[in-house]
């Protein structure tokens, strides 16, 4: 029994950490709407921060909380940098935009931390007061974790008297149930945005600095902590911050106790349980449905058109010189075609159900991966031969999106994103923990293509064709009264539903056909690698998809080819070329991008070039 | 549009250009590793790789030629290292690769080599499969393996009485190979041991306070340990401070090499039996020499990384002068069977299944001025922890 109640009380001071890292993240979004991928980064810095405090101080008891205090006050302010510097001057782009600046500002806090502290992991130091143990029912629990244990609620406490008893709460509160009213009524929205950033930085760091005792400090914190705060954001209700709280708690103690029955399945766990939360609660357990967005800047798209003649003869030479490469260069730059000819095409199914489908999947690596592995595994067990085992990608990817597509088309928005984001985690987790049959991160390995292929210009040749017909199907389909009926149900669904167009069957399909050319790509890229390994479904393939449609311009049918075909050279050439410092400056590129070309870079051309366009 | 076919031509043009100007007077070495991901790993590996090519050049290189190290950053990908590898061998000419760290990334080199049929050694990824199951001819590895390690702390506890044994390890290739060659040899010299729990926190994401009571929970005589990095970290503080270690043995495989004792500094662990390497106690004059020249160099002390890397570039420069070309078949044919003085102790590279035999330090940890050692410490030859030649020969078909 004293066994069962400790480990109950361990779920919950884990639990009190994961709530620290989730809060920041939820109060952001629920107020600026804004997904920050680099709370995972701040609450890095955090620690980084309070380790500095604390080794070089080494305070007492009293001076132990001041200097976790004082880290998380750092980290709000480099908060309000973020924001001031960079993210208010993006308010007005695309939705989920500024996903993608705060991607390019993990990057860069990446390398400036590594800069600072160098690259040993560091080891916290033990809090001054609480560096023992004591004993309950004969079993022994940290000191700390008793601290930690009252931490969770009293930050949530803190955090109701400030919303509930304050006029800055008062408008959060208002700015999280109608921004657009709160800024009508005269409120200062910039103030506030930076305010209430200032505040999740400081959660954020919070956390990072309050786990030091339990921990330490590395440079792998930043993504490792992101998808679990995820999680609990999503399980609680986005903005909701006794919602977050709850949720820590189901997820802690549903952890410490799930080791012991499954001490392997850990990872599924978590995220099969964001899912069955959004099926019976799409909004999370206390979050609310979300209010349409009557952002300024988001009228209706103009309608597709098709490419004109100057347009057409540019795609005509590209093609031409493209048939030619191989004539005149080197493998190696065969080897990198190839790989944005794979890319293209993922990033062009993306796009088929983001842009004109209006559905902005964070998921689109699960229908990539599980072609990938589809080909993988029937070469491997059963030996079948490439073509066929091609054939069968596209076929289960199209499986996998009929079944997660029918859950998640009944979501929108945000909590749509996050369902394909849960979905896409079950498959990699179970890609990645089924060892026996997938062989987990070891991959598949000697998957190669048959003897006709074997030569890097045959199979030049061979994707560029595949890729080629593919996006001229896709962008195709965009034209007929299939691709039409799509962009009704995102442009009004209201009005397509009332001239009889089944609104959610019609995303589900687009959902599916879209994976079935995701699951193409990922055939396609294993056999021109020879093995897959289960990064092909992991979170950054789904974010490399997203930066690439975005980038490109996601409001137009070009954009995810030229971002796609960017975005891949410049990760190479960039990663060739400077080992140390590279993704700072991809993340600095990315950031410089974003600020200068808000519509993408597709986006922007055409808005420089044919401005009658816009007026349609 | 004629003026971009211009650039495009010129471009590969020029790209041509690149890839017929190394027939110079230089023999690249293409080097490929996580050092973004893991960079307090692979840096004193390159730092010890560098030395080691810089002391080679200094005495005239090899073949008359210079050696040239190219360094590539594989992002933690294994997808991305082969696409490194093709740049390297199509784009800079190199004439070999060597390097890496994680066992999936080293895997997926292997698979390439043998594909490409281009000569990959593999300097510190641990995986039995990288020379066993899945080897193939053009793959070398020169560290000790997981069955080599695991096989040293087996012999080591199996002299002691406890029977009822528990593992933590991380989910995935690396964690599993050492657990099962752990219970393995361990069964072969005991048959009346019990393993009673195995604990797989998932990398780098260990619940350690959870852990540990699970771990309690099957009441051991002893416990062998996997994690590393900060998952490490986590689980000693966890582990101390409830109780896990008193009264137990402890194993920990790898724990006893600085770029994992160090980081804990007076948290380390104390009376664990580990595999490690104590630079600073090793009185052997080569290593003795190789240490000041190396903080010579880098101003900072020696890891494992370091000395791997040192010798993973002094057995290339051997395999090459041994070959006497830098043609693939040639050098690979000198590297089976190929003798290399290292400052850890001459290194044999098996023809068999192509693993070196490289050993490794086992001891005990304790802490000294407020930072884990290793002490009463003793060499083991690699050559001794590997199985029978007719059982290598099952584990690696088609050879």
């Amino acid at each position: 029994m004293g066994f069962y109640f400790i480990q109950f009380l361990t779920g919950l001071a884990s639990a009190s950490s994961l709530f620290l890292i989730a809060a920041g993240l939820s109060i952001i979004f629920g107020v600026t709407r804004i997904l920050n991928f680099a709370h995972g980064s701040l609450y890095m810095l955090g620690a980084y921060i309070s380790y500095w405090l604390l080794t070089t101080l080494s305070p007492g008891p009293i001076g132990f909380w001041l200097a976790v205090l004082l880290s998380a006050t750092v980290v709000g302010l480099v908060g309000v940098i973020i924001e001031m510097g960079l993210l208010r001057r993006i308010y007005q782009s695309p939705e989920l935009f500024q996903l993608i600046a705060t991607f390019g500002v993990i990057l860069i806090i990446s390398d400036i931390t590594r800069a600072i502290w160098g690259e040993t992991d560091l080891v916290g130091p033990r809090a001054a007061g609480l560096s023992d143990a004591v004993t309950i029912f004969g079993h022994k629990l940290p000191e700390y974790d008793l601290a930690m244990i009252v931490l969770g609620p009293l930050v949530l406490g803190v955090i109701w008297l400030i919303f509930h008893r304050t006029r800055w709460g008062t408008l959060v509160r208002a700015a999280t149930e109608d921004r657009e009213m709160v800024g009508a009524l005269g409120v200062n929205q910039a103030f506030l945005f930076t305010s209430v950033f200032f505040m999740g930085a400081f959660l954020a760091g919070l956390g990072g600095a309050a786990q030091i005792p339990k921990g330490g400090a590395d440079l792998l914190m930043d993504l490792n902590v992101i998808a679990e705060a995820f999680v609990i954001v999503v399980v609680g209700g986005m903005g909701s911050i006794l919602g977050a709280f709850l949720a820590a708690i189901i997820i802690g103690e549903l952890n410490a106790f799930g080791i012991l029955v499954f001490p392997q399945m850990t990872l599924v766990l978590m995220f099969a349980v964001m899912a069955i939360v959004l099926l019976i609660r799409p909004w999370g357990l206390l979050g609310r449905p979300e209010t349409a967005s009557r952002a300024p800047g988001e009228a209706p798209e103009p309608p597709l058109q098709r490419a004109d003649k100057a347009v057409r003869s540019l795609f005509t030479a590209t093609i031409l010189l493209l048939l030619l490469v191989p004539l005149f260069s080197s493998d190696f730059i065969m080897v990198i075609l190839i790989d944005i000819f794979i890319f293209v095409l993922f990033a062009v199914s993306l796009h088929f159900i983001m842009g004109p489908g209006g559905l902005v999947s964070f998921g689109h690596a699960a229908y990539y991966g599980l072609g990938a592995y589809a080909s993988a595994l029937l070469v491997h067990y059963l030996g079948t031969p490439m073509e066929l085992a091609l054939i069968a990608a596209p076929i289960v990817a199209a499986a996998g999106a009929f079944i997660f597509g029918w859950f998640s088309v009944r979501l929108s928005g945000v909590y749509f994103a996050m369902l394909t984001l849960a979905f896409a985690q079950i498959t990699w987790s179970i890609v990645f923990q089924w060892g026996e049959f997938t062989y987990g991160d070891d991959g598949i390995l000697n998957i190669w293509p048959s003897a006709w292929l074997s030569s890097k210009m045959a199979y030049y040749y061979f994707a560029l064709i595949l890729t080629l017909a593919c996006v001229y199907v896709l962008r195709r389909t965009l034209f007929t009264p299939f691709g039409y009926i799509t962009r009704a149900g995102r442009d009004s669904p209201l009005r397509a539903d009332a001239i009889g167009i089944n609104v959610q069957r019609q995303q589900w399909l687009a959902f599916i056909f879209a994976g079935a050319f995701a699951g193409l790509a990922g055939s396609i890229y294993v056999f021109s690698k020879g093995s897959v390994f289960p990064d092909q479904v992991a979170i950054p393939q789904s974010i490399d998809g997203l930066m690439m449609v975005l980038l490109g311009g996601v409001k137009t049918l070009t954009g995810p080819i030229v971002g796609a075909a960017m975005f891949t050279a410049l990760t190479d050439w960039l990663s060739s070329n400077e080992v140390w410092f590279w993704r700072s400056i991809l993340g600095a590129i990315i950031l410089a991008l974003v600020i200068l070309f808000p519509q993408g870079i597709v986006g922007f051309v055409r808005d420089k070039f044919r401005p009658s366009e816009e007026g349609g | 549009m004629r003026k971009s076919f211009n650039v495009m031509a010129g471009l590969a043009g020029a790209a041509m250009l690149i890839s017929t100007a190394h027939a110079a007077d230089t023999i690249k070495i293409g080097d490929i590793n996580s050092y973004t991901r893991l960079p307090g790993h692979t840096v004193p590996y390159k730092n010890g790789a560098l030395l080691a090519i810089e002391k080679i050049n200094a005495g005239g290189g090899v073949l008359g030629k210079k050696l040239e190290f190219v360094s590539r950053d594989d992002n933690g990908k294994p997808g991305d290292a082969i696409k490194k590898a093709e740049e390297l061998f199509n784009r800079e000419g190199v004439a070999l690769i060597s390097g890496s760290l994680f066992s999936h990334i080293g895997l997926a080199l292997t698979a390439y080599a043998g594909q490409k049929k281009k000569l990959y050694l593999a300097a510190e990824p641990l995986s039995d499969a990288l020379v066993w199951a899945k080897g193939n001819r053009y793959t070398f590895r020169l560290r000790p393996s997981t069955y080599m390690q695991a096989a040293m702390l087996a012999e080591q506890v199996a002299k002691l009485p406890g029977k009822r044994w528990a593992t933590i390890a991380p989910n995935y290739a690396y964690g599993k190979d050492a657990v099962k060659a752990f219970k393995e040899v361990l069964k072969a010299k005991r048959p009346d041991v019990k393993f009673v729990t195995e604990q797989w926190p998932a990398l780098f994401k260990i619940d350690a306070g959870a852990e540990v009571q699970a771990l309690l929970k099957s009441k051991p005589d002893g416990v062998y340990n996997v994690t590393f990095g900060p998952d490490l970290a986590k689980f000693v503080r966890e582990g101390k401070l409830r109780g896990l270690f008193k009264g137990r043995t402890i194993l920990g495989l790898l724990t006893g090499e600085p770029e994992y004792l160090d980081p804990m500094k007076g948290e380390a662990p104390e009376g664990w039996i580990v595999t490690g390497y104590p630079w600073y106690a090793i009185t052997d004059p080569t290593h003795k020499a190789f240490v000041a020249s190396y903080q010579k160099r880098w101003k900072d002390y020696p890891r494992i990384g370091s000395i791997v890397g040192y010798n993973a570039m002094l057995s290339v420069a051997a395999a090459i002068k041994k070959a006497g070309s830098t043609d693939t078949e040639k050098m690979v044919a000198a590297m089976e069977g190929l003798d290399v003085d290292t400052p850890s102790g001459k290194v044999h590279f098996r023809k068999i299944d192509h693993q070196s035999t490289m050993g490794a330090w086992v001891g005990r940890t304790k802490l000294k001025d407020g930072k884990g050692m290793m002490v009463d410490w003793s060499f083991k030859d690699g050559a001794n922890y590997l199985p029978s030649d007719a059982e290598v020969m099952k584990r690696r078909p088609g050879k």
